[in-house]
């Protein structure tokens, strides 16, 4: 029924472990399985004369019985009195640690499980870091296959011992260790005769002691903004912030504030669809706010409440971090981040310390992350991004890295670094304090040219006309003797970007490209003219410092996506283009760029 | 926030994740209750507008009811309704219900192959128009580079595997056991060109969920799951040559809710009457092959 509590757990351990036999076990003893489903695996393993195990319940898939190991999580439903259970068994083997993740972090709660006889493996301490690394809090150890031990207290005592040393190293605290025998029944759903000595839960009965639902809601209010709607083609005029709350509520009339744009507003109306009216949004619900004000704000912003706690602004961090790319993480390289709505451009700028999670041993000399090793490290972004360091909810301190189109590691914020100097600040010191000038001074250029070198951008959000008008400058000054050149950005993407393809993790390094451009050919003396959908303050003063020493001129056309940056010229719209390009050579002029009696 | 709630907003997180994401986006409508849910949770996402293309994939061999439903549907919300077909094998008989093919491969021409093509835009694709209330074939040829697909995990082995975002190769083929993770509610919207993305907002869902929102939300759905007094009704919709009703007294949705909780059918498969499961290989194979 839908009203019942839900709750998903992961089973995870080393693998012939017995994480399916475990889960096979919990399906059949709490009568959940379909009618026939134990039959039709009893009869297909008569058949093929193998013995029955309650793990072929879970092998669906042919290349998956072929291989005999579970190469993904599959899912599962059982009930009990207390609630529903989705159980995610997840792979053991250590080729398939993806797909384990990929179940743990839906899991409120694991049982990680544990051979008794064999004792404890590298997946048994790679999984327990696992939980930890992906915010598991609630983890039962199950010493399993107890039979094979002849149900002896001592050795169940022994592994407890051993793994609580382990996980203390890394700050787990484990809720609790069951002694049970998953293939013979012991202490799954009814506490074994044969371990008289064992005085806690079965395994049903510490399930339901899970707590489920973080308490999200009394925390602070955070909602990264997933997206912006203006559905005007359908008549409706509505500009709704979309997104889900992830943490704490907001109401109508609350004041917002968006990072890291830093603009405010106050929220107008909660929107929805075949509901009743909404005054008020809390933690977990998708929602939809118009605001009072029109404010420019993009996707990827975390919208707060000034009167709480705020989160952190900053591109350089130090993070925890887990790789699972078959490449290894490298410095020289750009990758995507994603954190909550967020994207942004990263580098990894030092690696402090890498772990190897099966012994635990830790190396401060490593120079790059490889597949499997967790690392506490220094990731730079190209433009500030805000997050949270104390974990509030999952989409404000947690990120993933995706190298080459795929993810390939995670972890979250520890600390805001971001006072330091930066890898592109890095990067312009160490170009200029190398530039091998020639013979020709600026000033010179400018006297026979007739007028100094600028780089012209024109920006705005798409479809205000950028480039029409930028193109009839060009023409206007070329007209009149001087040197201008236009650029069209598309053209950089099917020649000098070529090699960046359709990379998603390519937008900081497409950026510098063009500011690399503009310096050398304002070096040159040219007016250099160019456009740029959607810049904000990041993008431009990204483009001024790699431009420097020359100078750039900023024309902003219709809406405008500073916040910080003052554009040099606002066109509100393009309503005559003689009277656009006007304004701009007026302000050339007036700069001393150009001169009076040229045009 | 009660379970459904929790599902719903999962799903509404998913599409508006793939309608920020991907460029050529398209759903797929089977008509069906669980596509039919999706739609509806489209409607959720995005404030009453559907801004994304629907594709149906008309084998000719819907129960009429089916093509009635979806067209009176698609001029009642303004959708985006786009249909698309194999015209070749139903030109050259190459079906099952003419006794040509066998089940499956009936299967793999009418909805496989054409929904493949169909997406790619190398067959033609009919749009509905609005102002004339009929199909026009439509210029867009641009391949969808995310299709999203109303599968659930508990449908049957294969698909409890799917991730929420699932990568296809250019020969559309699903590598089951390299498949990318899955975390933190991020998902794979970064794809290589040529390869594209299915995109399972009802992954979590089970049958009887599906029914509970139908009944909380009142959504309507084709009268062929009701018994309309003959005592049967479907379960499951399809082909007609390959869809059989089942004996149910169900009349309304909490009667259909009844009965999958605690009558006659809590044990039984759901696509127990879809019999092209029960040849050789079945759904594992057609899903294998392109098949949602």
């Amino acid at each position: 029924m839908s009203g019942r509590a839900q709750m998903n757990i992961v089973i995870v351990g080393h693998v012939d472990h017995g994480k399916s036999t475990v889960i096979g076990r919990l399906l059949a003893d709490t009568g959940t399985l379909p009618k026939g489903k134990l039959e039709a695996v009893r009869e297909s393993c008569r058949r093929n004369s193998k013995p029955f195990e309650y793990a072929f319940l879970l092998d669906a898939l042919k290349d998956e019985q072929a291989q005999g190991i579970t190469i993904d999580m599959a899912r599962c439903f059982f009930k009990t009195a207390a609630r529903d259970y989705i159980i995610i068994d997840a792979p053991g083997h250590i080729e398939f640690l993806k797909n384990m993740i990929t179940g743990a972090s839906r899991a409120d709660s694991a049982l990680l499980v544990i051979d008794a006889d064999e004792g404890i493996k590298e997946n048994s301490k790679r999984h327990g870091q696992m939980m930890s690394m992906l915010g598991v809090k609630q983890v039962t150890v199950l010493a399993n296959k107890m039979d094979l031990v002849g149900f002896s207290e001592e050795v169940f005592e022994k592994l407890k011992t051993d793994y609580t040393a382990f996980l203390s190293q890394i700050n787990v605290t484990p809720i609790s260790f069951i002694p049970v025998s998953a293939r013979e029944g012991d202490n799954i759903a009814s506490i074994s005769q044969r371990m008289p000595w064992y005085k806690g839960f079965t395994v049903l009965e510490q399930l339901d002691q899970f707590v489920s639902d973080k308490e999200l809601e009394e925390k602070p209010f955070r909602f990264p903004v997933q997206d912006i709607y203006k559905f005007t083609r359908s008549n409706d005029d509505r500009r709704i912030i979309a997104g889900t709350v992830a943490a704490g509520s907001v109401q109508v009339g609350d004041e917002v504030l968006f990072l890291p744009s830093g603009k405010t507003s106050v929220i107008q109306s909660v929107e929805s669809f075949n509901t009743a009216p909404k005054g008020r949004s809390t933690a977990g619900e998708p929602a939809g706010f118009t605001l009072t004000t029109q404010i420019y704000i993009r996707p990827g912003e975390l919208m707060v409440k000034p009167s709480d706690p705020k989160p952190e602004v900053g591109s350089r961090f130090r993070v925890n971090l887990f790789w699972l790319g078959r490449a290894p993480m490298i410095r020289q390289k750009e990758y995507k981040l994603k954190l909550g709505s967020a994207r942004a451009t990263v580098r990894l700028a030092e690696i402090c310390t890498t772990l190897d999670a099966s012994d635990l041993t830790s190396s401060k000399s490593k120079q790059q992350i490889d597949c499997r090793d967790v690392s506490e490290c220094i990731l730079e972004t190209t433009r500030p991004i805000a997050f949270d360091t104390t974990v509030i909810s999952e989409a404000t301190g947690r990120f993933v890295i995706v190298d080459n189109y795929e993810i390939a590691g995670g972890g979250s914020v520890v600390e805001n670094l971001s006072a330091g100097e930066s890898l592109l600040q890095q990067h312009i010191r160490d170009r200029e304090s190398h530039w091998e000038a020639g013979l020709i001074r600026a000033e010179q250029r400018a006297e026979v040219n007739r007028h100094r070198a600028k780089f012209i951008v024109f920006t705005g959000v798409p479809g205000t006309g950028k480039r029409v008008v930028a193109k009839a400058l060009e023409q206007g000054l070329f007209l009149n003797g001087m040197s201008a050149y236009y650029l069209g950005v598309a053209n950089i993407n099917r020649g000098l970007d070529a090699d960046l393809g359709s990379r998603a993790d390519s937008a900081g390094e497409r950026l510098r490209r063009i500011g690399e451009l503009a310096r050398i050919l304002t070096d040159a003396g040219l007016l250099f003219i160019t456009t740029i959908d959607d810049a904000d303050d990041y993008d431009i003063e990204t483009l001024k410092a790699l431009n420097e020493p020359n100078d750039i001129l900023v024309v902003n056309m219709g809406e405008n996506g500073f916040l910080r940056y003052q554009s040099d010229l606002q066109v509100p719209h393009l309503d005559d283009l003689a009277d656009a390009v006007k304004q701009v050579t007026d302000l050339l002029k007036s700069r001393e760029i150009i001169m009076d009696y040229q045009i | 926030m009660d379970h459904l709630y929790k599902l719903e907003a999962q799903s509404v997180y998913i599409l508006r994740e793939a309608y920020r994401e991907f460029k050529s986006l398209c759903m797929l409508w089977s008509i069906g209750k669980d596509s039919t849910v999706m739609l509806w949770l489209a409607r959720k996402a995005f404030f009453g507008h559907v801004p994304i293309p629907l594709v149906h994939i008309d084998t000719h061999y819907k129960i009429p009811e089916m093509i009635e439903y979806r067209d009176h549907f698609a001029l009642e919300w303004n959708l985006n309704m786009i249909y698309g077909e194999n015209c070749e094998a139903l030109a050259g008989k190459l079906t099952f219900p003419d006794g040509n093919t066998d089940r499956i491969t009936c299967c793999k021409y009418l909805k496989s192959e054409a929904l493949k093509h169909t997406l790619s835009g190398e067959w033609p694709r009919y749009r509905m128009d609005h102002e004339l209330r009929r199909y026009v074939q439509d210029e867009g040829r641009d391949p969808y580079t995310g299709v999203i697909v109303g599968v659930r995990a508990d449908e049957e082995g294969s698909r409890s595997k799917e991730r929420y975002f699932s990568p296809r190769d250019k020969d559309n083929v699903w590598d089951v056991g390299d498949q990318p993770p899955e975390f933190w509610n991020q998902f794979k919207t970064d794809f290589a060109p040529g390869t594209h993305v299915r995109i399972h907002p009802l992954l979590d869902w089970t049958e009887q969920n599906i029914w509970e929102y139908i009944e909380r939300e009142k959504i309507p759905v084709v009268s062929l799951y009701f018994n309309q007094g003959e005592g049967i009704r479907y379960r499951s919709l399809g082909c007609y040559p390959c869809t059989n009703p089942v004996n149910s007294e169900a009349r309304t949705v909490p009667e259909i809710i009844d009965e999958l909780k605690s009558g006659k059918f809590s044990n039984i498969a759901e696509r127990s009457g879809r019999a092209q499961d029960a040849e050789d290989g079945g759904l594992e194979t057609l899903r294998r092959d392109g098949y949602m």
